[in-house]
Formats: structure tokens, sequence, C-alpha cells
């Protein structure tokens, strides 16, 4: 299984997640995010963006209630919601967001 | 209402060359989600999974050494660690790397998750829990 980008292709797991961390590029994360069913603005690249500095940072992808709780912390509680995050990826924040972030599946997601 | 019990997952191994350490992590991780009294012990070669510095490039694995850093988003806040297991391994405390918490009740402000205990502490720790789980 794998996404077509530009000619090339980037192999994912049986849910999604690609297998090489390092094959992340923009573009991937719009065909990743078409086929989740999400149009790509600046408010998911906000978040898209706020889990790739924390994998960087911690080496791992927050559960849910971790991400949602670190972003109300650096962006606010405008933002820092479930019902904010769920109207951006409705089918859960963290494992849409991480899928398209490039990163693996959420550690603690139940 | 559910019961909270307490919950201690004992760390003995160094943290590459077994499994352990990286599965001990993540099952905290995992297990932090059902809002339990959770705390992490160090002892004997676990002392080294604490250490800063750590560089694994040269064996290939992930260095997960900073993910103990995402310890404290996830509530868990108590990491206990022999004195005796890093007197023992000319370690002090220095040797470590930082770990803090932000604690909700007091206006967020950050806290030490660490905490170096001597070995009849640590035991008293032990007995104290109504779960204990080795790595």
């Amino acid at each position: 299984m794998a996404y077509q980008v530009n000619g090339s292709t980037v192999e994912h797991d049986e849910e999604g997640y690609i297998t090489n961390l390092d094959e992340w590029s923009k573009e991937l994360a719009d065909t990743i995010a078409e086929s989740e069913n999400i149009e790509m603005n600046e408010e998911h690249w906000e978040v898209v963006n706020f889990l790739r500095d924390y994998y960087e940072e911690y080496q791992i992808a927050p559960a849910v209630r971790v991400l949602i709780k670190s972003i109300k912390k650096s962006m606010g509680p405008e933002k820092g919601n479930n019902k904010y995050m769920y109207e951006l990826f409705p089918y859960g924040p963290a494992k849409q967001a991480c899928k398209i972030a490039g990163l693996p599946k959420p550690t603690g997601c139940v | 209402m559910s019961v909270t019990k307490k919950f201690l997952y004992v760390n003995r191994k160094a943290p590459y060359g077994t499994i352990y350490a990286l599965e001990s992590l993540e099952v905290v991780l995992i297990g932090a989600a059902f809002e339990q009294d959770v705390s992490l012990a160090f002892l004997d070669d676990g002392v080294f999974q604490l250490t800063k510095g750590q560089d694994t490039k040269g064996i290939g694995v992930k260095n997960f050494s900073p993910t103990f850093r995402a310890l404290g988003d996830y509530e868990v806040t108590k990491l206990y660690i022999e004195q005796e297991s890093l007197d023992e391994r000319g370690l002090t405390k220095d040797d470590l790397q930082e770990i803090v918490y932000e604690d909700e009740d007091d206006d967020w402000a950050e806290k030490p998750s660490i905490r170096v205990v001597n070995r009849a502490e640590m035991a008293a720790i032990m007995a104290d829990q109504d779960v204990v789980l080795s790595f």
C-alpha cells in the first residue's frame, strides 16, 4: 500500500500511516489529507506543524487529550478544545493529524 | 465511581540492548489514559535510562530518552531514582536529564519530576503500591 506523490511512491501501513518518516513532504501531507477527505487550510497546518514540532522534541506522537491540552497551552482555549479540534479533524484530531503529519499512530490512543 | 489504584512501574534494565525499557515507557504512556496514580522507579542499570546526552546513532535504534520529558503532559509526575544504584555506577543526579511537570494546582509552575531516594525509601514506596509492574 502506498501514496503517489509527484511520481514517487511512499509506502504506508494498513491504516495509512507512512512507514518511513523521512519520506514526508508538504505535498504528501496534502495527498494523505485528500484520502481522509480533508482539505488542508491554515488551521489544519497549524495543528500538523505543532505535532511535527512535538515529535521532534519528544520523539512521540501524543495521545489526543495530551494534544488538545498542549494546543490549549500554546495557542489558547479557543483552539485547545474538543469542538475546534474535531471540526478540523472529524475522525480524531490526533489520529488524522498525525497521519497527515507523517508521524506514527499516537501513543496512548486506545 | 472508579477506584484509583497506585501503580508503580519498576525499571531495572539499561535503555538499549533489550526491549524492556522502551516497552515499559510505552505501557506507562498507554496506561496513563486510565487516570490511575502512576509512579516510575529506576534502579540497578535502569538508572541509565534517564542519563542525558544519549546518542544511539552507532547502534541504529531510536533514542527514546526525550520521551521521558513528555511524561508530565501525560500527568505522570513521580520518577523515583535509587541513590545507591547511581552511586554503584559512578553517576550523580547531574548525569540525569532534567524532567519537569507543570503543576495545575500551583498556577502551572514547573516542578521537577525526578526524586532521588535511598534504598529504604524505595522499599517503602514499593510497599505502598496496589500494583507493581517490573521491567
